[in-house]
């Protein structure tokens, strides 16, 4: 009952919030909403027994998109970009009509889900104890969906090269990212010195707890790179430029040992992704150490954006 | 003892869940930025406080609490720098609310 | 029953995020519906996966999995597009705006 209860008042809340974002007259306070919304949303996400999903949610959702955002919507503030006209009220009605009838057909594919629900959880129990690990989550990403996480890799791999390649005339290969000032005193300056060595202490319990509880690579990395950020806005650290062949290893080595893994699996098993039985466990926790660390530089990149032009300054 | 324990936890949690209450009210009834994050940096970390240390004997160990312990710490580092941040903007940009 | 509830909650939020996606002019705004309905349809998922919990699981962990992955793609995909819309603001600073 009170679970109940805790239930409607978390969906109200995040219902509410998602009307706030997408009706909020400025995108300040849509992208403030949306931050309130993803918090909530981990909430419903532990309430739906999904920890994992929860600490990704809270950590990449609210807080790195919330970064991302916000600094978006203060600079689209300063120079704005030309819009469309907003739809006439008699086209608004119209959508609004068009998107309850989507709402209401996902709704009704909720209601009629089969029943007993089909589930992987009794197989992803059964074979657990072969991937060495004791989350069934991150068996599932480490092992029997390996592909996936492999793909999701390199697709922020791609995603970096997408944002470095949106660099002006006369950036490339320069730092990412607007330039910060150093500052030296005052709060923000106190955070981002007092905060990542926690930080990282945080990121590797939660890296390490990740093989047996909730936790993981993602978490980790998305905590990593917050504090690379955070150290990045008070201007203490100023990233390599983009074409550092270090950098460029650093975003590409998780995504690499995964692959050439792969194809170790090849050689030894006769399949792409498959481990050693003697090898299963030291060979993901390469890759899951791996991953994360690369994943951690290409987020804080993601957010840092592209080089700018040298002379703008 | 454990009876004890409980109810020591209802009523810490509950006066965490008035001064939350209280700083919600004053986030939005309070005319200006300032005096908004006042009520709210204080409500939250004595609200936030007050569930913790409620929570602590639940627990069940140590080490748990120790976390928990932590987290109310890193809340109010948190708290702590962003308030003076928005209170410096605000003061900066001058405009009324 | 949490497991409907937060499927309903996530149909409507890909309704909410399908209209604002249509009907705000603003690209900022356009980014943030289409992750209030990528919100949305994750949270199908967890619905989905909630109604498999079995073998002392709180849910099914293979759409759990999937749901973790696509939340990093989601913002990865939202970075990019952000950065293309910063590019568009500074390419249109540089020349004033024809009409």
């Amino acid at each position: 009952m009170t679970g109940l209860l805790a239930d409607l008042l978390i969906g109200a809340a995040i219902l509410a919030l998602a009307a706030g974002t997408v009706t909020a007259r400025s995108a300040f306070t849509a992208t403030a909403f949306f931050i309130a919304y993803g918090l909530l949303l981990a909430l419903a996400w532990v309430r739906l027994g999904a920890v994992d999903i929860a600490l990704t949610e809270a950590a990449i959702s609210a807080g790195l998109s919330g970064l991302l955002l916000l600094g978006a919507a203060s600079r689209l503030a300063a120079c704005p970009v030309a819009e469309e006209r907003a739809p006439g009220p008699v086209l608004k009605a119209l959508i609004g009509l068009c998107c309850a009838a989507v709402s209401a057909a996902v709704g009704y594919a909720i209601l009629s889900l089969p029943e007993p629900a089909p589930s992987l959880a009794e197989e992803a129990m059964a074979h657990l104890s072969v991937t060495a690990l004791g989350n069934p989550v991150a068996g599932v990403l480490m092992s029997y969906r390996a592909l996936d996480t492999l793909l999701e890799a390199a697709v922020v791999v791609l995603a970096v090269i997408g944002v470095w390649s949106l660099a002006p005339a006369g950036g490339w290969g320069g730092v990412p990212g607007p330039i910060h000032p150093r500052i030296e005193q005052g709060p923000l300056a106190l955070l981002a010195r007092l905060l990542p060595p926690i930080g990282i202490v945080v990121a590797f319990h939660i890296l390490w707890v990740g093989s047996y509880a909730p936790g993981g690579k993602f978490q980790a990395a998305a905590i990593l790179a917050a504090m690379w950020l955070l150290a990045w806005l008070a201007g203490l650290a100023t990233p390599p430029r983009i074409s550092s062949r270090r950098l460029r290893l650093a975003i590409s080595a998780g995504t690499g040992l995964f692959l050439a893994i792969g194809m170790f699996g090849v050689l030894a098993e006769g399949a792409f992704l498959a481990y050693p039985p003697a090898l299963t466990k030291a060979l993901m926790l390469a890759v899951e150490f791996a991953l994360a660390g690369s994943i951690a530089v290409a987020l804080a990149l993601l957010v840092m954006g592209p080089p700018e032009p040298e002379d703008r300054a | 003892m454990s009876l004890l324990l409980d109810t020591f936890t209802i009523l810490a949690v509950l006066a965490g869940l008035f001064f939350f209450a209280a700083g919600t009210a004053g986030l939005l009834r309070f005319p200006d930025t300032s005096s908004r994050l006042h009520a709210l940096t204080k409500a939250d970390n004595l609200g936030l406080g007050l569930i913790v240390l409620g929570l602590l004997p639940q627990m069940g160990g140590v080490l748990p609490a120790l976390k928990l312990l932590v987290i109310w710490g890193l809340a109010l580092l948190a708290g702590a720098t962003v308030g003076p941040l928005i209170a410096r903007l605000a003061r900066q940009e001058d405009a009324p609310p | 029953m949490s497991a409907t509830l937060y499927g309903l909650l996530g149909a409507a939020l890909v309704g909410i995020g399908l209209f604002g996606l249509l009907v705000r002019p603003s690209h900022l705004l356009r980014i943030l519906s289409f992750n209030l309905l990528g919100g949305g349809v994750f949270l199908v998922f967890g619905a989905v996966a909630r109604r498999g919990a079995g073998a002392g699981l709180p849910g099914d962990p293979v759409p759990q999995a999937l749901v973790l992955t696509g939340i990093v793609v989601a913002f990865a995909a939202t970075a990019l597009a952000v950065m293309l819309l910063l590019r568009l603001s500074a390419e249109s600073a540089k020349r004033p705006d024809p009409s």
